[in-house]
C-alpha cells in the first residue's frame, strides 16, 4: 500500500509536467486547429533559460532558494514567451489561410530548426544542474512503510496546481479568454464583431510557451540534467496527453497528462519497466478506439 | 571485393611476400588515427608508447639481430578508412600489425588482416566483437568491455555478502554486455539478483525504477551503462531518501558524473584501468615516456603492445601463425604487468581496478 501511494506521487508529479506542456498543444489547436509540432522545442528552450538564469543567479549570489526559483520562474517565463511569439509570427502567421498541411510542415520545419540551433550553440552534451530543492516532507506511515514526498515533488504539484487554476479563470473571466473562445468557435465572425484575430492568436502562443517554459524550469530542478533533445519525447508524451484528454479541452490536457503519468508510474511499479511506454501507447490506442475525440474532447459539428 | 581485384590483390601480397625475407628487418604496422580531429590526440599518445618501445627493443640489439621498424597506418579512426590502411599493410607485405586504436576501425581492418594471414594485436578496442568472430590472429592486449562486469561481480561477491543485489542496464551493446558478464560470474558465486530490469538510454525519470529498489530492499546495483542515465538514477534515489550503493563501468570515470549525481553520488564505485604510473615497475619507462611529453595509460599499453609482440616474434620466428600459438602458450612481461592470452585472443584478467568516487574525484575504493 505504502509502495503504491509512493508511486502514485511519482506518477503525479510526472504528469503535472507532461499536462502544463499539453496544454500548449490544445490551445493552439482549439484555436487554429493545427498540431504546432515545435511546442516541444520551446518546452526544451525553456529549460535551457531557466538552467542559464539559475546559474546566473548563483554566480550573482543569490542564496535564498526560494527567491532564485521565483525570479528563474519569471524571466524564463518571459524570455520563452518571446521565443514563442515569434515562431508564432515567423513560422505560422504567413501561412495562415494557406492549405492545411502547410503549418504542419512549417512546424517541423520549426521543430528541427530550433533542435539544431540550441545543440549548436549549448553544445550536444549533457548539461547538469546540482540539486537545488532537497529534502523531503514526512507523510507519516502505512504499516511499517515510511511515507514522504520530496520537496521538489510537491513544488511541481503546488506550481502546476496553481498555474491551471490561473489559467483557467483567464479564459473564462477575462477579455482575453472571451476572445480566444471566440475565435475557437469561429474565426471569420469574431473577426467580423471586432475580436483583433491575430493578436489573439499571438497571446494563445506567448501563453502556451510561458507555461512550457515554466514545465522546462520545473524538469530543469527535478532532473538536474537537460540537453537539446528532451523537447523530442517531452514533447511527444504531451501531445499524447492532449490527444488522451481531448485535444482542445483545457481540463482535457491536464487529465491527460496526469493519466499518462500514472500510467507510467504505475505500469513501471507492478509491470516490467522497459514496456512502460508500450502500455502508454497501448492505452492511448484502446481510448481512440472508442472515444475518437479523447476523454473530454466534444464532437465536432460540422458547420454549415 | 570482386573475385577479381581479390585475385590481384593476393598476386600482388604473394609477390610482396615472396621478396619480404631479403631485408633484415621485422616490420609492425601500427594502426592508429594520425590525422583527423580530437582522437588523433590518442593516437599521438600510442605512437609515443609504440615507438619508445621499437627504440628500446633496437637498443638492445632489436630482436634476434634484425631491426624493428614501425611503420605507420592512418586509419582516422574511421572503419573506411581502416580498411584501406589495412590494404596498403597488405601491399607492404608486413605481416604483424599493432593496432588499430579504435574498436570500430579495429573490426574493419581485422577482416582485411584474416583474409591475408597478417596478426593484430590492438592495446585499446575494448568492443567484445573484436575477439567474438573466431579470428585466430587477432589479439587484445587490454581488458574488454564485459570483463569489466566479471571484475565487479567478483568484487560484489566478495564484499558484499549476502546482500540483496540488483542488475540494471541500459539496452545498449556496452551495458547490456556489461550486465550479463556481471550476472553470469554473479551465478557462478551463488549470488541470484533479486531484481533485474532496465532502462531506455536518454529516459530522464527513473523515479518508478527507484521506487521498486526500495521497495525490494535492495543493497547494492550494479548497473551496466554510461553516467547520463546512472548519474540521474543516484540523484533521484538520494531525493527518494534510498541509500543503496551503485556499481558501474568505465563510463563512470567523467566529472560530468559527480555533476549530474550530486553530493549522493559518494561511494558509487566503477571499474577502471588501473593508473600505470603509479606503478613502480613503470617508472624507468614513465621516465622514458616523459621526455616527449606527459603520458597517459594509451601510451603505456601500446608500449607494452610492442613489448609483447617482438617477445614472441623473437621466440617463434615470423610466420604469423606460429606467433599467434606463441602468444597463447606463454605469458608476457611488459610495462604494464603480466600478459597472458586465451583462446579468443582476449587477455585473462585484464587489470581493472575498483575505483570509488568522493567529493567530486574518484580514487581506488578502500572497501
Amino acid at each position: 500500500m505504502g509502495y503504491f501511494v509512493d508511486q502514485l506521487i511519482n506518477g503525479l508529479t510526472l504528469g503535472s509536467v507532461y499536462g502544463l506542456i499539453a496544454i500548449g498543444y490544445t490551445m493552439v489547436y482549439g484555436i487554429i486547429g493545427m498540431i504546432n509540432f515545435a511546442h516541444g522545442e520551446v518546452f526544451m528552450i525553456g529549460a535551457f533559460i531557466s538552467l542559464i538564469v539559475l546559474l546566473l543567479l548563483a554566480q550573482l549570489g543569490v542564496a535564498a532558494v526560494p527567491l532564485a526559483i521565483l525570479v528563474t520562474l519569471v524571466l524564463t517565463a518571459v524570455f520563452t514567451a518571446l521565443w514563442g511569439f515569434v515562431v508564432e509570427r515567423i513560422a505560422y502567421r504567413p501561412l495562415r489561410g494557406s492549405f492545411r498541411l502547410a503549418p504542419l510542415i512549417s512546424a517541423i520545419g520549426m521543430s528541427i530548426f530550433l533542435q539544431n540551433l540550441v545543440q549548436l550553440l549549448q553544445g550536444a552534451r549533457v548539461k547538469p544542474l546540482p540539486p537545488v530543492l532537497t529534502g523531503r516532507i514526512p507523510l507519516g506511515s502505512i504499516g511499517d512503510h515510511q511515507l514522504s514526498v520530496a520537496v521538489v515533488q510537491v513544488v511541481i504539484v503546488v506550481v502546476t496546481v496553481v498555474l491551471m487554476a490561473g489559467f483557467s479563470l483567464v479564459v473564462s473571466r477575462t477579455a482575453l479568454g472571451r476572445a480566444q473562445r471566440a475565435c475557437e468557435q469561429d474565426r471569420r465572425m469574431a473577426e467580423l464583431v471586432g475580436v483583433n484575430v491575430d493578436r489573439t492568436i499571438s497571446l494563445t502562443f506567448v501563453f502556451g510557451a510561458a507555461l512550457a517554459a515554466v514545465a522546462g524550469l520545473l524538469y530543469t530542478i527535478y532532473y538536474g540534467s537537460i540537453d537539446f533533445f528532451i523537447g523530442f519525447f517531452a514533447g511527444l508524451k504531451a501531445f499524447t496527453a492532449a490527444v488522451l484528454g481531448g485535444i482542445g479541452s483545457l481540463p482535457g490536457a491536464m487529465l491527460g497528462g496526469l493519466l499518462i503519468g500514472l500510467i507510467e508510474a504505475l505500469w513501471s511499479a507492478y509491470s516490467d519497466i522497459q514496456y512502460k511506454d508500450v502500455a502508454v501507447f497501448a492505452i492511448l490506442v484502446l481510448i481512440l478506439l472508442f472515444r475518437p475525440t479523447g476523454l473530454l474532447g466534444r464532437q465536432e459539428v460540422e458547420k454549415v | 571485393m570482386n573475385a577479381m581485384t581479390k585475385l590481384m590483390l593476393s598476386a600482388c601480397a604473394a609477390a610482396l611476400l615472396a621478396a619480404a625475407p631479403a631485408r633484415a628487418d621485422v616490420t609492425f604496422a601500427l594502426g592508429i588515427p594520425a590525422t583527423g580531429g580530437q582522437i588523433a590526440a590518442i593516437g599521438a599518445q600510442a605512437r609515443l608508447g609504440a615507438e619508445a618501445a621499437v627504440k628500446a627493443i633496437n637498443d638492445k640489439g632489436g630482436i634476434k639481430g634484425e631491426k624493428l621498424v614501425l611503420e605507420i597506418a592512418d586509419d582516422q579512426c574511421d572503419p573506411k578508412s581502416a580498411v584501406s590502411a589495412a590494404n596498403q599493410v597488405v601491399s607492404k607485405g608486413i605481416r604483424f600489425v599493432v593496432g588499430h586504436l579504435c574498436s570500430g576501425a579495429s573490426i574493419a581492418a581485422s577482416g582485411v588482416y584474416d583474409e591475408e594471414g597478417i596478426l593484430m594485436m590492438t592495446a585499446s578496442a575494448t568492443s567484445p566483437e573484436l575477439t567474438e568472430r573466431g579470428m585466430k590472429l587477432v589479439f587484445r592486449a587490454c581488458g574488454r568491455d564485459d570483463q569489466q562486469g566479471v571484475v565487479a561481480a567478483k568484487f560484489i561477491a566478495d564484499k558484499f555478502k549476502g546482500k540483496k543485489v540488483a542488475i540494471v542496464h541500459d539496452k545498449q551493446v556496452y551495458g547490456q554486455g556489461l550486465a550479463e558478464a556481471a550476472k553470469k560470474t554473479l551465478a557462478d558465486a551463488g549470488v541470484t539478483p533479486a531484481y533485474e530490469g532496465s532502462v531506455n538510454a536518454g529516459e530522464r525519470d527513473f523515479s518508478a525504477l527507484v521506487a521498486r529498489l526500495k521497495q525490494e530492499g535492495i543493497d547494492i546495483v550494479y548497473y551496466g551503462g554510461y553516467h547520463t542515465e546512472l548519474g540521474l538514477i543516484v540523484r533521484q534515489a538520494r531525493q527518494a531518501g534510498l541509500e543503496t550503493r551503485f556499481v558501474g563501468a568505465d563510463g563512470l570515470a567523467t566529472n560530468e558524473f559527480w555533476s549530474i549525481a550530486g553530493e549522493g553520488g559518494a561511494g558509487t564505485l566503477f571499474t577502471f584501468s588501473a593508473d600505470v604510473k603509479a606503478k613502480p615497475s613503470a617508472q624507468s619507462v614513465y621516465e622514458e615516456l616523459k621526455k616527449k611529453g606527459e603520458p597517459d595509460n594509451f601510451a603505456f599499453y601500446y608500449y607494452a603492445a610492442v613489448q609483447t609482440l617482438a617477445d614472441a616474434v623473437a621466440r617463434a620466428g615470423k610466420e604469423p601463425e606460429a606467433v599467434a600459438a606463441d602468444l597463447r602458450a606463454n605469458g608476457f612481461e611488459t610495462v604494464v604487468g603480466t600478459f597472458r592470452f586465451d583462446a579468443k585472443g582476449d587477455l585473462i584478467d585484464p587489470e581493472y581496478v575498483i575505483f570509488e568516487w568522493r567529493d567530486g574525484a574518484y580514487a581506488p575504493t578502500k572497501l
